[in-house]
């Protein structure tokens, strides 16, 4: 039977929906009881929010001015504290559970399963390779604590309606120091986030300059959708990096995808293989997005793109 | 100061890669290989480290095959110093990776590591965490600027909330992101300069690694197929399907 521990993932208060993902994640392997961990400054906040997560038994808490950023050789020593007793250790497969969930993996000496992408027991995972050219299924010991982090594209949030008790832990331990968070620079936006919308409109190099980037955001926000791109107009400078999508940026599913001067590359393919109705706009019709795309529209996306904010009236 | 890089050779990133009609793996045979994209970058950052004058020394590693030499010199071509290749027929996973190079640290007693943040193979993204944590060591991962203030480096990383900035006193791990910098070519009169580059050859058995290949690969699939779509004529057929599918 097993007992899951979920590394929550917040940011200035608050929870990240990422967290609410592996709480599905767990479920889906029939998990025994569902805990959430949050390290934080002063995490009741957070908690609150973890604990009204349908499925969640327990969250415990720890409260250390050391968690105020997520540091993860911080965070680490603490997580393997509290995961004794625990078979499962569950991170979200973004940055924050990328940088931490290998060194929670190292300090128990246990191998990490990265990126569950299917759940077929509490051990055996699929999880994809090379860019999701190939899907591989692998089969981790159940004699050992499993580390692993989960591809928030692949479950959907638990709902909410839970009433977790909170608990709080009083971890003492020597934290190191040779690690200091400097800041955060966030672009201010009030679109919605890329990682969690159900709308996404994406821009490529075929945008051209980042002027050019606000045709896209002018659909966008028509569509009330968060703003992607290709790394191609990132590594150009057209947007800020935290917009790219794919193997190497961020993985989404959301329920309607508008890739826009975009050639649809492989690598940018597998950050949205699981989006509901892919739409690719790109004046060249052999474009390989054509090939996966529900929709095709060729031409010019200077034309067409204002257009289509026309037509949605 | 000495700077350590972790170089894996991978199949190029332009390689469509199949999976074997029985499932048992995917097809390797004859495809083109190349350095980790992402360990070039971390090797044209160490370039510059020692071109800045703050580092004098970059080492390439790489566990691999036998025929991993070649890829070696590759990486001497680019500048690196020395090279070592830790000869094992099998390939590693990352908690293996990350303890044979743990077993070079060791040794070399390098100021910087600088890895990859993920290889494009296994996709894992994990070598880099687990070394620092078996290290005792900082990490600053997913890197897009570097520099190095003495005993210490303020790294910018690049997060899903946008770019964090972190110091971290060295000696330190440092894995990079694709825009920390544009690695550079190698010219043929380094390829042959390169041949005269200490390489040293150290088979995995003889440093004792206690072994992190837990996971077992049981089955290899091709995803599933989006299927092609439709395509329209103009913005009001395309806007009246989206309609009728409720998406706007
Ligand atoms: C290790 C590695 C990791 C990578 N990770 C990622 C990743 O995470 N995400 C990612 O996206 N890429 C990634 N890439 C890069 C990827 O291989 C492609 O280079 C990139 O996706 C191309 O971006 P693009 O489609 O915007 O540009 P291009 O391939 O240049 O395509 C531009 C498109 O715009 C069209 N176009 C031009 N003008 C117009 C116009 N006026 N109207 C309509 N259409 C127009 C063109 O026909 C073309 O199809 C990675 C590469 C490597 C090596
Ligand atoms: N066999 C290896 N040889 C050299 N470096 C490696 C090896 N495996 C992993 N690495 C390093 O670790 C990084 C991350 O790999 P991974 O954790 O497998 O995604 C790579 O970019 C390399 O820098």
């Amino acid at each position: 039977m097993s007992k899951v521990l979920i590394v929550a993932e917040h940011l200035n208060g608050k929870l990240n929906s990422s967290t609410a993902r592996c709480v599905t994640c767990a479920k889906a392997f029939n998990a025994e009881s569902v805990a959430v961990l949050v390290l934080a400054d002063a995490p009741d906040a957070v908690a609150a929010e973890a604990a009204a997560i349908a499925g969640v038994d327990k969250v415990l808490t720890v409260a250390n001015p050391a968690n105020t950023h997520a540091i993860a050789a911080v965070y680490a020593p603490q997580v393997v504290a509290a995961a004794q007793g625990y078979s499962h250790v569950l991170a979200p497969s973004t940055t924050f559970g990328k940088d931490l969930a290998p060194r929670i993996a190292a300090l128990l000496g246990v191998a990490q399963v990265s990126d569950i992408a299917d759940v077929l027991g509490a051990y055996t995972f699929k999880r994809p390779i090379y860019a999701g050219n190939a899907i591989v299924t692998v089969e981790a010991p159940a004699d050992a604590t499993l580390v692993a982090t989960v591809r928030t594209a692949s479950f959907a949030a638990a709902a909410a309606g839970g009433s977790a008790t909170v608990e709080a832990l009083n971890l003492t331990m020597e934290l190191p120091t040779h690690t200091r968070f400097v800041e955060l620079q966030q672009g201010k936006s009030d679109r919605p986030d890329l990682q969690s919308a159900s709308r996404v409109v994406s821009g490529g190099r075929g945008v051209g300059s980042a002027e050019n980037f606000a045709v896209i955001y002018k659909l966008a926000d028509k569509l009330g959708a968060a703003v992607g791109a290709s790394r191609a107009a990132v590594d150009a400078g057209y947007v800020p990096s935290d917009l790219q999508v794919g193997q190497t940026g961020k993985i989404i599913a959301p329920e309607l995808y508008m890739a826009i001067g975009i050639s649809g590359a492989i690598q940018h393919l597998t950050g949205i293989k699981d989006a509901g109705t892919i739409v690719a706009i790109n004046k060249d019709g052999e474009a390989p997005i054509f090939e996966i795309a529900d929709i095709g529209l060729v031409g010019d996306l200077f034309t067409l793109v204002p257009e289509i904010e026309a037509a949605l009236g | 100061m000495k700077i350590l890089v972790g170089y894996k050779r991978v199949v190029d990133y332009n390689v469509r890669i199949q999976v074997k009609p029985d499932g048992s793996g995917v097809v390797t045979e004859g495809v083109k290989l190349s350095p980790n994209p992402f360990d070039d970058i971390a090797l044209e950052e160490a370039l510059r480290l020692r071109e800045k004058g703050v580092a004098t020394d970059v080492v390439v590693a790489t566990i691999g095959p036998a025929d991993c030499q070649a890829h070696l010199r590759n990486g001497l071509a680019m500048g690196a110093n020395r090279a070592i290749h830790v000869v094992t027929t099998q390939a590693v996973q990352p908690l293996t990776a990350a303890r044979t190079l743990l077993k070079l640290i060791e040794k070399e007693q390098p100021d910087i590591v600088i890895l990859g943040k993920q290889a494009i193979d296994d996709d894992c993204n994990q070598t880099g965490q687990m070394l620092a944590a078996l290290w005792n060591r900082p990490q600053a991962t997913f890197a897009s600027k570097v520099e190095i203030n003495g005993s210490a480096a303020r790294v910018t990383r690049e997060v899903d909330a946008g770019l964090e900035v972190i110091d971290v006193d060295l000696p330190a791990v440092i894995t990079t992101d694709l825009r920390l910098n544009e690695p550079r070519f190698i010219k043929l009169p380094d390829i042959m300069k390169a041949k005269s580059k200490p390489l040293e050859t150290i088979p995995l058995e003889s440093l004792a690694v206690e072994s992190g290949d837990h996971l077992k690969t049981t089955a290899y699939a091709a995803p599933a197929k989006r299927s092609k779509g439709v395509m329209v004529k103009d913005v009001a057929e395309l806007v009246a399907l989206l309609k009728t599918k409720g998406l706007v």
